[in-house]
């Protein structure tokens, strides 16, 4: 499948504060309402102005600090198609697998604010419409892509009645 | 077969020797959730049809983050969770109780569990030797259902610590000065182990400081092996049949070793807005101070507040500087209160609250205006963290926090020590 969409460029250590805020802690029975702020604190203007179908493109350790499933799930529910980051915390990882939002490692130094990214995630690659570069991604654990194959944790669990992962 | 802590404990469930980088489905001992991530959790179990909880008296749902409720919508999300305890005899720790790493430590968790938690800091429980994780809340949804999770079995980072801590300098300090040495992100995917002369030496309340704040070096957990210290901890809990003792293999295959000596530490500072941005207090002093927080899972121990109360007594805050003071749990509650702990702080010019997460998380308690700046005693410094993204938080000790409180900017602690 290939994914087409702009990039927004984000920092590294962009947290879970920045993603899913606490002054919107009482959100969290809200998501609808949540993802309208998502990643407010790193970009006021992102929530109003991506497109769906729009690529998170970040540096290291993105998604660090809580454990909020809320970062991910809001994410994905605002629309965009995948995050692309050179590095990602371990809890926002695995939930973002276990919601089924695809999170790439590569390396995003050479991807700029708006420009049009196509990711085939079968072939493992991020193409730089705009400037006309290819990158791959590292592969996703084959724990992580049976998750993420089977439409999340919960899916996942509906499939097999169990854990099916050893 | 050579074994890390991590791998001990991980293959004592399995049944099997396990090695770093293999995948687990492993049974859990313990499972929690708080009043922030618990909800979607229980949303979770509903989609699936699985409101259960395969081990109720070790499922534990934590009412902390927002307590006592400062909202209607969080006051239905506690609904729901005593509601799930109600109906499946799971334990609920109310709005009194505090917070939950806390209450882990004092009631739920022992040495050699695998304890899951819908909470960040759950490694702070590896300081009893049990492999304490983070998850989200599918994740520990499916975890009380089922009473399993899968696990990617973890590499090692070694902390090996000597010397002892010269007068002024303690654990927070150790823990700040580690992670600017490795980064936010030195042991992602890993487990963090605290070795060495030190890590023997050290309290219970000193370890769990470390642990908590394992996963701002990204780790997957911290741990301390299980000796006599864990051993009269647990008692002194009432729990001494919980002990049992635990050390790594002699031999066991490291990631990597650092080496930290405490005798060389000073006062440790994080800056804003990341955890790994560390100085000294004495290269950041003189930076004025609005808020000072002293409390929280990292630090909102008894021995922390008897820390702070050595400063502040006799003392008053700076004008300028409001100062919030609240325990980590009832029973360092009442412990504060017995000693008289508390009445220093209230003649100190502190707010003392009702113990829980309170400012930590920026839901209420103690949000920051535009532009302010706190001093905290927690773990982590965000932007965003304490409820506006405007503000700037700094992360110390207690007794750093408390001193910046008196002189209403940053300062090294140790001149206001006997
Ligand atoms: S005190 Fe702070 S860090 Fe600890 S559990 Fe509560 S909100 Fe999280």
């Amino acid at each position: 499948m290939i994914l087409k969409g702009k990039a927004w460029i984000f920092g590294d250590s962009i947290s879970t504060d920045h993603i899913a805020p606490g002054r919107y802690f009482h959100l969290r029975t809200n998501l609808p309402e949540l993802a309208r702020h998502v990643l407010e604190d790193a970009n006021p203007d992102f929530a109003a102005q991506m497109q769906p179908g729009d690529f998170v493109v970040a540096g290291r350790n993105f998604g660090l600090g809580s454990s909020r499933e809320h970062a991910p799930r809001i994410i994905k529910l605002a629309g965009v198609n995948a995050v692309l980051a050179q590095s990602f915390a371990r809890i926002f990882f695995r939930n973002s697998i276990n919601v089924g939002l695809p999170v790439l490692e590569l390396d995003t130094s050479s991807i700029s604010q708006g420009d049009e990214l196509e990711v085939d995630l079968e072939a493992g690659t991020v193409r730089n419409v705009t400037r006309d570069i290819t990158v791959a991604f590292q592969p996703l654990p084959p724990v992580m892509v049976k998750i993420l194959g089977d439409g999340g944790i919960v899916e996942h669990f509906r499939k097999y009645g169990d854990f099916n992962l050893e | 077969m050579a074994s890390t802590l991590a791998e001990k404990i991980i293959g004592a469930h399995v049944g099997r020797d396990v090695k770093s980088g293999e995948i687990v489905v492993t049974p859990v001992d313990v499972a929690a959730l708080q009043d922030g991530t618990g909800p979607l959790a229980l949303t979770q179990l509903e989609e699936l049809g699985l409101i259960r909880a395969h081990n109720p008296e070790k499922t534990v749902l934590f009412i902390d983050h927002a307590a006592p409720s400062p909202r209607k919508e969080l006051s239905n999300a506690h609904m729901s969770l005593r509601k799930f305890a109600a109906g499946t005899g799971a334990v609920l720790s109310e709005i009194d109780e505090g917070v939950c790493h806390q209450r882990l430590v004092e009631s739920f968790a022992s040495p050699g569990d695998i304890l899951i938690g819908a909470d960040s800091h759950s490694c702070t429980s590896g300081a009893l030797g049990a492999f304490a994780t983070g998850m989200g809340s599918t994740d520990v949804g499916i975890g009380i259902a089922t009473g399993k999770t899968w696990l990617k079995v973890p590499a090692t980072l070694r902390v090996t610590m000597s010397g002892e801590f010269p007068p002024g300098v303690y654990a927070k300090d150790l823990m700040l000065h580690l992670i600017g040495l490795i980064g936010a992100d030195g042991a992602t995917y890993m487990a963090i182990e605290f070795t060495g002369p030190l890590a023997q030496a050290m309290s219970m309340p000193e370890r769990f400081t470390l642990c908590n704040m394992a996963v701002e070096a990204g780790a997957k957990t911290g741990l301390f092996a299980a000796d006599e210290t864990t051993r009269k901890y647990l008692e002194q809990q009432g729990r001494g049949g919980d002990y049992r003792e635990l050390a790594a293999d002699e031999g066991a295959q490291y990631e990597r070793t650092v080496e930290i000596d405490a005798q060389a530490l000073e006062p440790t500072v994080s800056a804003p807005h990341t955890v790994d941005n560390t100085m000294t207090a004495a290269a950041a002093a003189g930076t004025k101070v609005n808020q000072v927080y002293i409390g929280t899972c990292t630090n909102g121990r008894i021995e922390d507040l008897r820390i702070a109360a050595e400063v502040l007594r006799g003392r008053r805050r700076h004008p300028d500087t409001r100062l919030i003071v609240t325990p980590a749990s009832r029973s360092v509650y009442l412990k504060a209160a017995e000693e008289g702990l508390l009445t220093v702080f209230v003649e100190a010019g502190a707010t003392v609250t009702g113990p829980g997460c309170g400012a930590c998380v920026g839901v209420h308690g103690g949000i920051l205006g535009d532009g302010e700046i706190c001093i905290a005693t927690q773990n982590r410094n965000f932007q965003g963290r304490m409820g506006n993204a405007e503000a700037f938080i700094w992360l110390a000790s207690p007794a750093t926090a408390a001193a910046s409180a008196l002189a209403g900017e940053i300062v090294d602690p140790r001149e206001y020590l006997s």
